[in-house]
């Protein structure tokens, strides 16, 4: 049931505590929350940065604009609605045309105009928002994620999601959404989680509700045969995520799109814990490296940091790939 | 390896946990040595609160009622005391004789007075020495004049000293009652033998008055005081029991009646002006209590700076910060079960303010109220859910559910005959009706798995704290020790600072265990 402390501190894991204290509270400074807590602003940051994220098709800023999202989403063939303050993939709404008033998930469920209007209106009054504040609604365009994942997530966009301390990738992982998931990426709601290895972006381990498991659940694809394509150009992305933002404990989520390549998500200034679980592999030991390094070794541009990255954080985990698969 | 440890880096901040800690365990001590508030809870102290009730027949015209308070004595300090006596004037006396004193300008028909005392039982407490009084010429006519002598010679004769002599006079009226003289003095002055021995001990210049004291049973109504000799040796004095007592002459002795003397100078005990037939009897009532009242009482009327006390405030707002002083308790119990254990609540301290509700609702009342209240509300959220309101409109209408189903269940648990279920309007309404929608919004987006385990560490973390608040311990020393405060705060920046792993991170890592 339970293990034993040191055995978790031998093998490196970090626990929520001294994430929160060592690295949360040191690297992040509290004034730069917003950046991230709002993904309209992330958003704005990236495109000034050069960093790809979805097209905006627009925002609804107030109650009243409400009745413009008709007006809005006339010619879009698909499109994701998102709180711009929630958190943890609450309020996000992923719809493709049906008619004019009638809109569809990836699940089949169709939706309609009004029940859409409602949402965006529940999102305004802050009902995704942290501690309830008043929010806007974000209308971006549908990722069309690149067909070398395919078969690798049911009814949902795959994301990956790395952590990168004062600029280095650390740790990463992909989440592939599931039946159980209602095809959202939450591990908590029973998405497959894979750790990713750093030096070459292959599948390490791969997890589903705190369990081992070979194969997607639902479409059945070898989930060692995962490969990520552009996987340094996705490093790279997310390591700029550093300079552009400030946060030196980031968790950055990132999509292949099949005709853009790798985008941003989103930035997370407290991410979790899990992707430990889905690497097999603590987070310690490596942080502890990035500990050590000198203001200069920060400085260094995105490319170098993600090739030393590589070099570090590769090595290790060559052996685990021949024992954990 | 620094395992399940604090950090060690930051030499100030530990120096700020141990400031702290020296000041509230140096306040802690200082309370307890200088105004010797007991540290153990349970040192309880014997409190007999004890009644007067003055009856007589008033005439029409003014009167006056003057009766004899108990002061301070071997054994015993008199906390407080307060009259009850509808449309009299109540004036306390002080001074050598306390007394109180009833005043109204017309009075007819039977009346009642009420006199009550708190009286605490301390060993330490010592009755001010009363100077003896004066010796009153005295004489007898005859043959009561010779008795009298024959009898106090021989008691002198074989006595030493005041109190010796004492004794020899009672026995001789104990012991020889067919002696001659005894037989006509004791026929005389039947009912007036205690003054009789007073003004015998006067002839032999002995200083002496007849007092009256209480015997101290618990529980006991309707008694009557109960006169004793009190003789003088210089400035010091000595109760002596009367052999006519028999009744009470048992009880006098025994450990658990304690006697209380309600008159100490020989002064009148009840005198009524303006009525007649006047009688006093008495009620009391024993218990046993933790030190607060008396600590209360010393405190009170300590006004200094280091004795920044609570107790300095009106009773009220005392009973408020009783409350208010608990929080912080509250507070550190939610601290160690987030950080320590790792348990997710619905709101941080949303548990503490429902802790609070169950100390005034009790436990299983609480609890069955806080389950019933939140589950009908989630269900009429549920149908509000689909009305798509705004969300402030929503938690409006939210709250004024909740009162409705608080009134609802008041009004049936009261038409049922359970009273307990009134104590259900104890819930802070306005964070229940938050409870509700978040709860809701969680089932909606997270199921209601994750409600479950909310909920109920929502609910864990509140009996935790209610039973930690709720300690007559913890009770005890948050009221009566401030520094208790700056202790929990250096709790609770050790724990704002542990960097190990959470007791439940232990079981969601646990594959890496193996």
């Amino acid at each position: 049931m339970f293990t034993l402390p040191w055995r978790l501190e031998r093998r490196g894991i970090l626990g929520m505590n001294r994430r929160n204290i060592s690295y949360i509270s040191r690297y992040n400074p509290r004034r730069l929350y917003p950046l991230v807590d709002n993904k309209l602003k992330t958003k704005l940051l990236a495109q000034k940065a050069g960093i790809t994220t979805p097209a905006l098709i627009g925002t609804i800023q107030s109650q009243h604009d409400v009745s413009l999202l008709a007006e809005l989403l006339r010619d879009v063939p698909g499109f994701a609605i998102k709180p711009a303050k929630g958190s943890g993939g609450k309020g996000i709404l992923v719809l493709s045309r049906y008619d004019d008033t009638q809109y569809v998930k990836n699940s089949g469920t169709l939706v309609t105009l009004t029940e859409l209007q409602r949402h965006v209106s529940n999102i305004l009054s802050g009902l995704y928002s942290l501690g309830g504040s008043p929010d806007i609604a974000i209308i971006e365009e549908l990722i069309e994620f690149d067909p070398q994942l395919g078969g690798y997530s049911f009814e949902g966009v795959p994301d990956i999601r790395v952590i990168v301390c004062r600029g280095y990738p650390v740790m990463a992982m992909m989440r592939l959404s599931t039946r159980s998931s209602d095809g959202k990426a939450n591990l908590h709601q029973g998405a497959v989680g894979v750790g990713l290895d750093i030096a070459t972006g292959r599948p390490l381990k791969a997890v589903q509700n705190g369990l081992s498991v070979e194969r997607h659940p639902d479409t059945g694809r070898e989930l060692s045969e995962l490969v990520i394509p552009q996987w340094g150009q996705l490093l790279e992305l997310a390591a700029r995520c550093y300079e552009e933002s400030g946060l030196g404990y980031l968790g950055t989520d990132m999509v292949l799109d099949r005709r853009y390549g790798p985008m941003l998500l989103e930035l997370n200034a407290r991410p979790g814990l899990t992707i430990q679980v889905a690497n097999g592999c603590g987070l310690l030991p490596r942080l502890e490296i990035i500990d050590a390094l000198s203001d200069a070794d920060v400085a260094r541009p995105a490319a170098e940091r993600v090739e030393l990255s590589r070099q570090w954080f590769g090595a290790e985990s060559e052996l685990r790939t021949e024992t954990t698969l | 390896m620094n395992i399940g440890s604090f950090s060690f880096t930051r030499a100030p901040f530990f120096l700020l946990v141990g400031f702290l800690l020296v000041i509230g365990i140096v306040l802690t001590l200082h309370r307890h040595w200088m105004y010797e508030v007991p540290l153990v809870y349970g040192e309880t102290q014997t409190i007999w609160s004890v009644e007067a009730k003055v009856e007589f027949n008033a005439h029409g015209g003014p009167v006056k009622v003057s009766m004899a308070r108990p002061s301070a004595q071997d054994g015993f300090t008199v906390l407080k005391e307060a009259g009850a006596s509808p449309g009299y004037g109540l004036n306390f006396m002080d001074g050598n004789e306390p007394r109180a004193e009833w005043t109204v300008r017309g009075a007819k028909g039977k009346q009642e007075l009420f006199y009550r005392a708190e009286i605490l039982v301390s060993q330490m407490q010592s009755g001010a020495d009363l100077p003896p009084p004066a010796i009153d010429p005295v004489s007898w006519p005859e043959p009561y004049a010779s008795a009298v002598n024959e009898v106090l010679a021989g008691a002198y004769a074989t006595s030493a000293d005041n109190y010796s002599l004492t004794r020899e006079l009672l026995k001789r009226f104990q012991e020889d009652e067919t002696a001659q003289h005894i037989e006509l003095l004791r026929t005389h002055y039947a009912d007036q033998l205690p003054e009789l021995w007073v003004e015998m001990l006067h002839k032999a210049r002995v200083p002496a008055s007849v007092v009256y004291g209480l015997n101290l049973q618990d529980g006991r109504r309707r008694q009557n005081l109960m006169p004793l000799l009190r003789v003088w040796n210089g400035n010091d004095s000595q109760i002596f029991e009367l052999p006519g007592e028999k009744s009470n002459a048992s009880v006098l002795l025994a450990a658990d009646t304690p006697l209380l003397l309600w008159e100490q100078r020989g002064a009148p005990v009840l005198d009524v002006t303006g009525g007649t037939d006047s009688s006093i009897r008495f009620s009391m009532l024993k218990r046993e209590e933790s030190t607060y009242a008396n600590i209360a009482e010393n405190l009170s009327s300590q006004h200094d700076f280091l004795n920044f006390s609570i107790h300095s405030l009106p009773v009220e707002e005392q009973a408020m910060f009783k409350t208010i002083l608990l929080i912080p308790i509250g507070a550190l119990i939610v601290c160690i079960l987030r950080i320590i254990i790792g348990i997710r609540t619905s709101g941080t301290f949303m548990p503490v303010l429902i802790a609070l509700a169950f100390i005034q609702t009790s436990l299983v009342t609480g609890l069955v109220g806080f389950l019933l209240v939140v589950a009908t509300g989630l269900f009429i959220r549920g149908y509000l859910s689909r009305l798509n309101l705004l969300l402030v409109a929503r938690i409006t209408a939210v709250i004024i559910t909740v009162i409705a189903i608080i009134s609802i269940f008041s009004v049936l648990s009261y038409k049922l005959g359970l009273t307990e279920g009134l104590k259900i309007t104890f819930f802070p309404m306005i964070i229940l009706s938050w409870t509700i929608e978040r709860m809701s919004i969680l089932w909606e987006e997270e199921g209601g798995r994750e409600v479950m385990v909310q909920g109920g560490g929502s609910l864990l973390t509140a009996v935790l704290a209610y039973w930690a608040m709720s300690d007559p311990w913890v009770r005890h020393l948050t009221f009566n020790f401030i520094g208790i405060q700056f202790i929990v705060l250096a709790l609770v920046l050790l724990i704002g600072s542990y960097t190990g792993y959470r007791l439940l991170e232990l079981k969601r890592f646990k594959a890496f265990g193996s």
